[in-house]
């Protein structure tokens, strides 16, 4: 017997409901209700990062986060990085201007690593290089463009200080 | 999609405790970084779980009256290396929890998980093991408590009754007072690996730190289960602080272990660990306790 759940949460920004099978993951939830595609399925079993969404301020992988579990929580994807016009956050500007997009599936689960590494550095955490290896260790990148990743990081950390 | 048979999501601990008393058959959800993969890879296909994820009140660390520490069955792995009462009193289990997965699973997987699906690689099991922690569980019949070492039974096994679940795991006040430790994680990749073989000790010095009042030590994927190392606690216990101590503590510890080969590594080399990794860690938490060497 299928069951089914409501859910109400928040997604970048804007109050929602849905009703989800409760055996659904949150990837499945965003991008098949709410078409977020760049929420991205790569293994679907938490070790690649693809699927990195921020939950209430910190990261999680969506493919082995439970739809039913996202009730009443704040879940922000790169769809809601982007500015009132459309324009790119700071984070993605420098992802680009580093050459750190290759092929680009990696990206999004980055770029929201990346963003709560911000967030916190804004809030006064402190991070040497290998601090953001460290943070950035929960993606896998198969282009294998770690160091422009790193760089775009480091610079827009940088740019947090006073 | 998971391929659940049933999902069934505890509102309370009453309520968790009620649904295993319905489901004996059910597993228990908790950050879901095993059971979630398990279920994907067809290990556990077809399976019903009861999800406790959500029990709030099974979340964060607090001092009991009588100062035993309480952390929650629920805590993550990074809001306890962020705790200031783990900084306080058990630093080492902070900075065990800091060495599981990468960033993203230490922000789902929960200490409680980590010690329920009974497997000695656990990160944070050893230094628990090391420092008798003690685990709370919730039942029909209220509350019972038993040591860590009752715990596991073996490996993939440990003492939950089919209707019981795990609320919180204590650390009582004589096992952290004054007490510095050490956990050394060897593994082949700085992140999201498995340990090789993972030595946790701890030590209290004398008021004068010339004297090893207690040392106790545990170990991870060197036996079955997480075990102690009573062989080299009982060699260091009462002796000099010195390097000599240390090496016979050390030396001691391969009588405690008995790993196994496997593809990550040999038993020759997990022996060796255990020889190692005992003298390292017991030598850094005697600096860390203000002793000299």
């Amino acid at each position: 017997m299928r069951q089914f759940a409501t859910i109400r949460c928040t997604i970048n920004g804007r109050d929602t409901e849905t009703s989800v099978d409760v055996r659904a993951s949150l990837a499945d939830m965003l991008r098949g209700e709410y078409r977020l595609t760049s929420v991205k399925k790569g293994c679907e079993v938490g070790e690649c990062g693809a699927c990195n969404v921020i939950i209430d301020g910190e990261c999680y992988n969506s493919c082995i986060y439970m739809a039913i579990w996202a009730d009443g929580k704040n879940i922000r994807t790169v769809e809601g990085l982007e500015g009132p016009g459309g324009e790119l956050s700071e984070i993605q500007r420098l992802f680009v201007e580093e050459g750190a997009v290759q092929c680009g599936f990696c990206t999004p689960g980055f770029l929201m690593t990346a963003t709560a590494i911000l967030e916190s550095a804004q809030g006064g955490q402190k991070y040497s290089r290998d601090d953001l290896r460290r943070e950035l260790s929960g993606h896998l990148c198969r282009c294998t463009g770690y160091e422009n990743i790193l760089r775009a990081v480091e610079k827009a950390v940088s740019r947090t200080l006073p | 999609m998971f391929d659940f048979e049933a999902v069934y999501e505890a509102k309370s601990v009453a309520h968790a405790v009620e649904l295993r008393v319905r489901h004996p058959e059910a597993k228990i959800l908790a950050g879901g970084s095993d059971i979630l993969i398990e279920t994907r890879a067809g290990k556990l296909a077809g399976c019903s779980v009861i999800s406790i994820f959500k029990l709030d009140e099974l979340r964060g660390v607090s001092m009991d009256g009588d100062g035993t520490l309480r952390i929650g069955a629920l805590t993550s792995f990074s809001h306890l290396t962020r705790d200031p009462l783990i900084g306080r009193c058990i630093k080492v289990l902070g900075e065990a929890a800091g060495t599981a997965g990468g960033p993203q699973l230490r922000n789902i997987g929960t200490i409680g998980g980590n010690v329920c699906n009974g497997v000695t690689s656990a990160d944070t099991a050893s230094t628990l093991m090391a420092w008798d922690a003690v685990m709370e569980y919730a039942g029909p019949r209220g509350v019972r408590r038993a040591p860590m070492r009752e715990h596991y039974v073996k490996a993939g096994v440990v003492a939950i009754a089919p209707d019981e679940i795990l609320t919180s795991i204590l650390i009582p006040r004589d096992s952290y007072e004054r007490c510095f430790g050490c956990y050394i994680k060897y593994a082949m990749r700085g992140a999201m690996d498995i340990a090789t073989l993972g030595c946790s000790v701890n030590v209290r010095l004398s008021g004068d730190l010339g004297t090893v009042e207690r040392m106790r030590a545990a170990y991870g994927v060197a036996a079955p289960v997480p075990v102690r190392g009573f062989s080299a606690e009982s060699v260091a216990n009462g002796q000099p602080v010195s390097p000599e101590t240390i090496n016979s503590a050390a030396a001691a510890a391969l009588s405690d272990v008995n790993p196994r080969s496997s593809w990550r590594a040999s038993r020759e080399l997990r022996l060796q660990l255990a020889e190692e990794l005992t003298r390292r860690a017991f030598r850094e938490s005697v600096i860390r306790a203000g002793g000299i060497l």
